[in-house]
């Protein structure tokens, strides 16, 4: 049985259809991509699956005590608003100490513990948000466009990370991206949005769609190849000490 | 209950009263950004005070229900083409200007304006301690209750939405409190002052507090010092209350502002 499905969906945003006639479901531990233009509804079909809008027309259908893990697109943090990495965990429920270190040693931040939230870097920040969704062991994880603001070396690392997550939680994923020459590799189907679904399928059948051309154009085809090529090969294959030193900088992990 | 008799023992009571309802939800005003809307709640509390003496009903029960009326006009009007600051301040302005018209048309007998728009500890009765005290409780109650949802749903509505609760819900509860406080402060601070009850000390407190616990309690005791001090001074200088204690405020802002300072570096 599917974890979450939605029938004929419609939103509105006043007077605007923002999704329409969108039918979808997630199967248990899949991973599915939703790419789309700017604007196109992805992450307003996004937040009906999680509840945050409420549908104009259509339903949605959830297994029965589904649980989700949500990574937000960004988090208001204000520096007025004191709060630790362990504390932030805490939100909206309390969770053990046990619990609470092993979903951030499982995204690769558990030295972050102890530090302020509103002192993190971009990718640090994303991988607590993502040990706050895997908290409660969710069958189903959504991510809106948790890569906002990652360079795209981090932002690989990221979907690997993801992948990896499935594979060990054996999670169902669903996300938004807009990087989509980026996450098409770690991804099994692709749902391509502009306001309805106009194609979906496995990475290669989308973009090799008219429909995904059209929105698109085929540079992106070009890219995908490009990062094809970086994620086969290791990223050590990087010799410039320089770059390197940066990099690892950047990189959460490895803090 | 001797020890009610004493006026001053019932002022000290009142102002630590109040900053106890102030404190934790003086956090949620800083955190949330919302100082201009307690100003305008704030200043709806001068009509309501007018409203109050002219239906005869009690102060309190006036100045709750607009202050409540202006916190659902705002809700209301928030989001349209104004952006919400300009909105606030219109309505801010217009309130206590449209309170203070309302009030000089009463009988000149009837109200001492001074009272409502500085504070009065002269007068404090046991029925306002009372008051005082029942609406701290509220608010510090239901603030426990709502905690963590509130906490997260300053950092993400669609989180909050995720995790199925209502932020719609909680920023109504929210307004609801404000203007309780409000109608709960007007006696010790007056309806000038009451916003800089919520912001200052919780704005003190965030300077050494690490988390939002400890924030509200920091901002409770700071807002308490305040109270006192600021009460006593009032009563050796015979200066108003409400901005004696808020210059007692600001003074342990500005002793929190260095504390911060030399523990950063």
């Amino acid at each position: 049985m599917s974890l979450i499905s939605a029938e004929n969906l419609e939103v509105r945003h006043g007077a605007t259809r923002a999704v329409f006639g969108v039918s979808m479901a997630i199967e248990p531990k899949e991973i599915v991509t939703i790419v789309g233009p700017n604007g196109s509804g992805k992450s307003t079909l996004l937040r009906a699956l999680i509840g945050a809008v409420h549908p104009a027309a259509g339903t949605i259908t959830r297994a029965p005590k589904l649980r989700v893990g949500y990574v937000p697109q960004k988090l208001q943090i204000d520096p007025t608003l004191p709060l630790t990495v362990r504390r932030f965990l805490n939100l909206p429920k309390r969770v053990s100490s046990a619990v609470a270190r092993a979903a951030l040693a499982r995204t690769g931040v558990e030295a972050l513990e102890g530090r302020q939230l509103s002192g993190l870097s971009g990718g640090q920040l994303q991988r607590v948000l993502l040990a706050r969704a895997i908290l409660n062991d969710p069958q189903l994880l959504v991510l809106d466009e948790a890569t906002q603001g990652l360079d795209q070396p981090a932002s690989a690392d990221f979907y690997r990370l993801i992948e990896t997550l499935r594979d060990e939680l054996g999670c169902a994923v669903l996300m938004v991206s807009h990087e989509l020459h980026v996450v098409m590799s770690a991804t099994d189907r692709v749902i391509c949005m502009n306001g309805h679904i106009c194609c979906e399928g496995t990475p290669a059948v989308v973009t090799a769609a008219p429909a995904y051309r059209d929105l698109f154009g085929t540079g992106t085809g070009g890219a995908l190849a490009l990062y094809r090529h970086r994620h086969d090969h290791d990223h050590g294959a990087c010799n410039d000490p320089d770059h390197r030193h940066t990099h690892d900088h950047e990189e959460p992990a490895t803090v | 209950m001797t020890l009610l008799d004493d006026f001053m023992v019932r002022a000290l009571l009142a102002g630590v009263g109040t900053a106890v309802a102030c404190g934790a939800l003086g956090c949620f005003v800083v955190w949330r950004r919302m100082a201009y809307f307690g100003d305008a709640t704030a200043h709806a509390a001068i009509l309501g005070v007018a409203l109050a003496l002219m239906f005869s009903v009690s102060i309190p029960v006036g100045v709750l229900a607009v202050a409540l009326a202006m916190g659902f006009l705002i809700g209301a009007v928030s989001g349209q083409t104004i952006a919400p600051d300009s909105m606030l301040g219109v309505l801010s302005h217009s309130a206590l200007a449209l309170g203070l018209v309302a009030v000089s048309l009463m009988p000149s007998a009837r109200i001492d304006l001074d009272a409502y728009l500085f504070g009065d500890i002269l007068v404090v009765s046991r029925m306002d301690l009372l008051v005082i005290w029942g609406g701290a409780i509220l608010v510090c109650g239901v603030l426990a209750w709502r905690w963590q949802a509130l906490l997260a749903e300053i950092l993400s509505t669609d989180l909050a939405h995720a995790a199925g609760l209502s932020p719609r819900l909680d920023r109504v509860i929210l307004s609801v409190l404000i203007a309780t406080v409000v109608a709960v402060s007007i006696k010790v601070v007056g309806a000038l002052l009451i916003t800089s009850m919520l912001i200052i000390p919780a704005a003190a407190a965030r300077l050494i507090a690490r988390g939002p616990e400890a924030m509200a309690a920091y901002a409770t005791a700071i807002g308490a010092v305040a109270a006192i001090a600021g009460l006593h001074g009032a009563r050796a200088f015979g200066t108003p209350a409400g901005p004696s204690v808020i210059c007692a405020a600001a003074g342990l802002f500005c002793v929190s502002f260095v504390v911060g300072r030399l523990r950063g570096s």
